[in-house]
């Protein structure tokens, strides 16, 4: 299973990329794609939301089964990929270029607590 | 730990995503499951059923497994006139519940061969074995568990079969749908041919000896014919309009509030196991086929549907590869039409749907609107 070093992980199966803006941008894993299936409709968070680290934002849905989707982080919104309403098997196809949606943290301090590379793909061994 | 089947280690070497479906360990897809759907509405699919239960019914002189069906069953074997002849029934609880949906297949007067789900097999030979030993115990039950089971299902499916099992052809070209016939095979032993499926195309179900089913497979493949799981075998039957045991019904429910009216005889005089259940309680509810209307999510099983006539409930949903929208059937209050706008409970919102008759697709065309 892909799992990029350069990029932090939660054990919810969301991947977080830290931009040079101070944002973050979020998707779902490789890991978290093969489990669902193919996806067929995807649901995002609004621009301007702000959102509490662990709340569900976002709807994953496959052909087999809808999933929530939570903000890693706690934060504002700031841009949504609306470009995966009409292709949301682009998730499939690459889970990590395919991001969902980009958060302005506001509790700096959570960041420490995101998985690294080496211990999500332990956790994803593990289950 | 879940059972397997046969062909458990070829899945697993293919790559197959498992899952538990009835306490069996079976492929839910191979990569992806709307390619797979694909293959099957185009040109031709396998699946590895084998963990459905074939019950062979052996009767003698004075226990005629016929008579034995003909109480056993809704659906009427009397329907059955040639030998290899197929028949879709439900074998009912006395209440009228569905115990199970199954195929009965007419071989010769003492001899009549069964198809059972895998998650009921065990329930449905026990309750068959007491009803027998009431009324024909003479009558034998014998649940093939050396036997496995192929579905290969397409427009192609048959001439592929035919490539892949030397000397087939002969035998299986002239087989209407839902017949079946047994061949002799040098390669794969005994093999039953049945031209019957669970997705709305052509094709065969194969039942052979268990040790002979990876050479099958394996020659199958060698033919183009793509593997599939179960998430493809489910959206095909869907879009078919055919139920699944467990979902779309069960011993809770009436046939005749569960699509299946058509596989009930209560006309003919005969008595069988439910009838007065059903003759004393007619259907308030139907299931009818929802086609999703706009966009924001996907149809899926125990979702509630508003109706102007009441509540309704959606029993199996998904997205249907083929029409490219979300499709359903959902058990719903008779006075509801197909033509009608329902609203179906989607998480926070409430989405309109199309009431259809099912099926939604038969033979590769879409039937609905």
């Amino acid at each position: 299973m892909n799992v990029p070093s350069d990029l932090k992980y939660v054990d919810s199966h969301e991947w977080i990329r830290a931009e040079p803006d101070g944002t973050v941008t979020i998707g779902i894993t490789d890991h978290a794609q093969a489990a669902l299936g193919d996806l067929v409709y995807i649901e995002l968070p609004r621009p301007g939301r702000k959102l509490a680290a662990g709340e569900a934002c976002a709807v994953v849905e496959s052909v087999k089964a809808a999933s929530d989707v939570y903000a890693p982080l706690s934060g504002e919104v700031v841009a949504a990929n609306d470009a995966l309403s009409g292709t949301p098997e682009a998730v499939n196809q690459d889970a990590y270029a395919a991001w969902l949606f980009r958060l302005l943290p506001s509790e700096p301090g959570e960041l420490a607590s995101l998985l690294d590379a080496a211990a999500y793909s332990k956790l994803i061994a593990e289950s | 730990m879940p059972k397997t089947t046969s062909l458990n280690a070829i899945h697993r070497a293919a790559g197959a995503r498992m899952v538990d479906f009835g306490g069996w360990d079976m492929p839910v897809n191979y990569g992806s499951q709307i390619d797979e759907h694909h293959a099957v509405r185009s040109d031709a699919g396998m699946f590895d059923v084998s963990h459905m239960r074939v019950v062979d019914l052996h009767g003698t002189p004075a226990a005629s497994p016929r008579d034995f069906l003909r109480y056993a069953l809704a659906n009427n074997v009397d329907k059955l006139t040639t030998p290899g002849k197929a028949l879709y029934s439900c074998l009912l609880a006395e209440d009228g519940g569905v115990l199970d949906d199954l195929i009965v297949y007419f071989l010769r007067e003492d001899f009549f061969r069964l198809v059972v789900n895998a998650a009921t097999a065990d329930q449905d030979i026990a309750w068959l074995t007491a009803l027998a030993g009431a009324r024909a115990p003479a009558l034998r039950l014998v649940p093939r568990g050396d036997l496995a089971m192929i579905a290969v299902q397409g427009p192609h499916a048959r001439e592929k079969t035919w490539r892949a099992i030397p000397g087939s052809e002969a035998a299986s070209a002239m087989l209407k749908p839902f017949n079946a016939a047994m061949l002799s095979t040098p390669g794969l032993g005994e093999v039953f041919v049945a031209r019957t499926g669970y997705t709305g195309e052509d094709g065969f179900e194969i039942v052979l000896p268990a040790g002979h089913v990876e050479a099958l497979w394996r020659s199958l493949a060698a033919q183009g014919v793509a593997p599939c799981g179960l998430g493809a075998r489910d959206t095909l039957r869907l879009e078919a309009g055919m139920n699944l045991y467990g979902q779309d019904m069960d011993e809770r429910v009436s046939p005749l509030e569960s699509g299946l009216a058509w596989t009930v005889d209560l006309a003919a005089p005969r008595d069988f196991v439910g009838k007065a259940a059903l003759l004393a309680h007619p259907p308030k509810r139907w299931l009818a086929g929802l086609v999703l209307a706009e966009t924001g999510g996907v149809l899926r099983a125990h979702q509630a549907v508003h109706t102007d006539a009441g509540e309704g409930e959606i029993t199996s949903g998904t997205f249907s590869p083929t029409l490219r929208k979300s499709i359903a059937l959902a058990r719903l209050p008779a006075a509801v039409a197909a033509g009608d706008t329902v609203h179906v409970q989607v998480r926070d919102r409430r989405l309109a749907a199309r009431v259809v008759k099912p099926p939604f697709v038969r033979n590769g065309r879409i039937l609905v609107q």
